[in-house]
């Protein structure tokens, strides 16, 4: 863990980490629903959908799960498989793009904040302490306020809520890592600050911020789809799963399955990253492999 | 501990300055200006000199760091802005919701240390067990359902199949009839409770079995002290610590309103009006919950790190953050 790493090295260690991932029941749970999301939400990207999301079939209306419909119909007689494919890309869409957003910016400043100490780091994390005094939620529904509705401005939104977590994330472990022998060592020897950070510090950090990706990737599903259940999120026509389930809503007596499969999807999405961030963790972190599986 | 407790209120003070700066700063990066956005299309009718005297009202006359400081002015006085909806002061209209807010997450508080605690201290006692397993999939489940899927449901299967209603707007306040309220508020809370209790049973398992390797329980043990005695005397205590910081941090979350909860209950709480005041543009009333929510919520945390000051003496005299 605290030694420089050579390519050949992190190579054999990545392989580990997936077999050890494997192993773990929760790492290998979460794997899999998350492999399955992805592949989903491609065939949504690529517009591999049976039917067009939007298309509207009139006179199969809030038809019931069939061979023609495998999810049956809404209220406008759209194809329910589809709209679920394509609502899949969207999500997708919307959390990575906030996830790479708060965890770039957060990682970046909170390794900035350890590593510069003193004054830097005082004001930096006081500025995170102003965005940690909002409920998440909340501090979302002002940044959609402000920006207005729609997929984009969700993903700010989200990113915005979840840059200072990030930034505490990469600014713990950079504490406690600059000050170990090996680093002063490479600072003695005079390797300039951005070799050591690149070189010594950044190897050291990768596991904790991949457990936090995974665990924010389900956060943001949870927040897009809660957005646009509250119609500020991605906008209707198009199809997300929030959406979905806020349409669902007024016809949950006559049409269960509107309401089911949406509910499901996101269900699965938000356990797979959970799950894949538990396992992760329990892989990562040396303390507690082989001790217990977490739930 | 005073000395503790005054330098952690005024460690909160830069922090209370930078939130009213940014709650201030988010409604001027409003797109176009806050007139146009509260009048809509309507704003395109009006004359010079009605504009110019809404400017004046709206204090957009003065330089940015002058209206801020005229506003943070009133906010300390306890002038958050008038709604013009509602026809209130926005101070008035929080404090008027907040009572409802504070129960329902009080009472979706309790189901979820009720459920969480003895679920998370079984299945840590009962490590590997399929209690323990039980357990941990009750608590995924509760992470995994968004709490808006489980709201529609329980409403869907009390409709549907017991053909009765939770609420239909017709809430009843806690002191008006005590049982109604309590009717009305329970199925609402047991839709927050559920995801809370999840995470409060994660945190109390993984903490019990974390202090349970610990070598002082090793020595209570080895002294030949009962095990009830060594979980109830030794490990609970310290096992507790970051259940309650889990708690606290999500009672905070509750309080700045449950958005989406009281929304599908029709619950006239905070979080069903600042939904509401989002919808009609009624910017005042959304600065003024987002200042009022963040100061109950930084209030709150503080309460949390005095309370564990007091459970573990050592937190005063080492922390100096």
């Amino acid at each position: 863990m605290t030694e420089n790493r050579t390519p050949s090295r992190s190579t054999t260690q990545s392989s580990g980490l997936l077999r050890r991932l494997y192993r773990n029941r929760s790492g290998a749970a979460g794997l899999a629903l998350v492999l399955a999301f992805l592949l989903v939400a491609l065939a949504g990207l690529l517009g591999l959908t049976p039917r067009a999301p939007a298309e509207q079939f009139m006179t199969s209306r809030l038809a019931a799960p069939s061979a023609d419909f495998p999810l049956g119909t809404d209220l406008f007689g759209r194809d329910i498989a589809s709209r679920l494919i394509s609502g899949a890309a969207v999500s997708l869409r919307v959390a990575v793009t906030a996830v790479a957003m708060a965890g770039g910016m957060g990682a970046a400043l909170g390794i900035l904040a350890g590593f510069a100490g003193g004054r830097v780091d005082h004001l930096l994390m006081r500025l995170m302490d102003v965005l940690f005094a909002f409920p998440a939620l909340l501090l979302a529904l002002v940044v959609v306020t402000v920006l207005g509705p729609g997929p984009s401005n969700s993903a700010l939104a989200i990113a915005i809520v979840y840059l200072p977590i990030f930034a505490r994330v990469a600014r713990g472990p950079v504490l406690s890592v600059k000050e170990l022998d090996f680093v002063l060592a490479a600072r003695c020897l005079g390797l300039r600050p951005q070799a050591v950070l690149l070189r010594h510090v950044l190897p050291n950090i990768t596991a904790p911020l991949i457990v936090q990706v995974s665990l924010a990737l389900s956060w943001a599903l949870l927040t897009e789809a809660a957005l646009s259940y509250l119609g500020l999120g991605t906008q209707p026509p198009a199809a997300s799963w929030g959406v979905m389930l806020s349409e669902s809503r007024p016809l949950a007596e006559r049409a269960p399955w509107m309401m089911v499969f949406p509910g499901l999807a996101i269900m699965a999405g938000v356990l797979g990253f959970n799950l894949l961030g538990d396992g992760l963790r329990d892989v990562l972190d040396p303390r507690l492999r082989g001790r217990h599986a977490s739930a | 501990m005073p000395r503790y407790l005054a330098r952690r209120l005024l460690a909160l003070l830069p922090t209370l300055l930078g939130v009213s700066i940014l709650v201030f700063a988010a409604m001027r990066l409003i797109p176009g200006d806050i007139i146009s956005a509260t009048l809509g299309t309507e704003a395109g009718m009006l004359t010079e000199n009605q504009r110019a005297a809404l400017e004046r009202y709206y204090g957009l006359d003065k330089p940015p760091v002058e209206q801020y400081f005229v506003w943070f002015g009133e906010a300390l006085r306890g002038n958050l802005g008038h709604s013009v909806r509602h026809g209130q002061p926005v101070l008035q209209l929080i404090l008027g919701r907040f009572p409802l807010t504070l129960e329902l997450a009080a009472l979706s508080m309790l189901l979820a240390l009720l459920t969480g605690l003895p679920l998370g201290l079984l299945a840590a006692l009962r490590h590997n067990t399929w209690l323990d397993f039980a357990g941990r999939l009750f608590a995924l489940l509760g992470l995994a359902i968004p709490n808006f899927l489980l709201g529609t449901l329980i409403i869907f299967v009390l409709s549907v199949v017991f053909r009765v209603l939770p609420n239909a707007g017709d809430y009843v306040h806690l002191h008006e009839d005590p049982l109604r309220n309590l009717q009305q508020l329970f199925f609402p809370a047991l839709t927050l409770g559920f995801a809370f209790g999840g995470s409060i049973m994660r945190m109390t398992r993984s903490s019990l079995l974390e202090v349970l390797r610990e070598d002082y329980i090793r020595t209570a043990r080895s002294k030949g002290l009962t095990e009830r005695r060594v979980i109830l005397r030794h490990s609970l205590r310290n096992a507790l610590i970051p259940v309650l910081t889990l708690a606290g941090i999500e009672f905070g979350y509750l309080l700045g309103g449950a958005f989406i909860v009281e929304q599908i209950f029709a619950l006239p709480g905070l979080g069903r009006l600042t939904i509401n005041a989002i919808g009609q543009r009624e910017y005042a009333l959304v600065q003024g919950v987002a200042l009022f929510v963040a100061l109950v919520f930084l209030l709150l945390n503080l309460a949390i790190d005095l309370l564990y000051a007091l459970i573990d003496p050592r937190i005063a005299l080492t922390n100096h953050d």
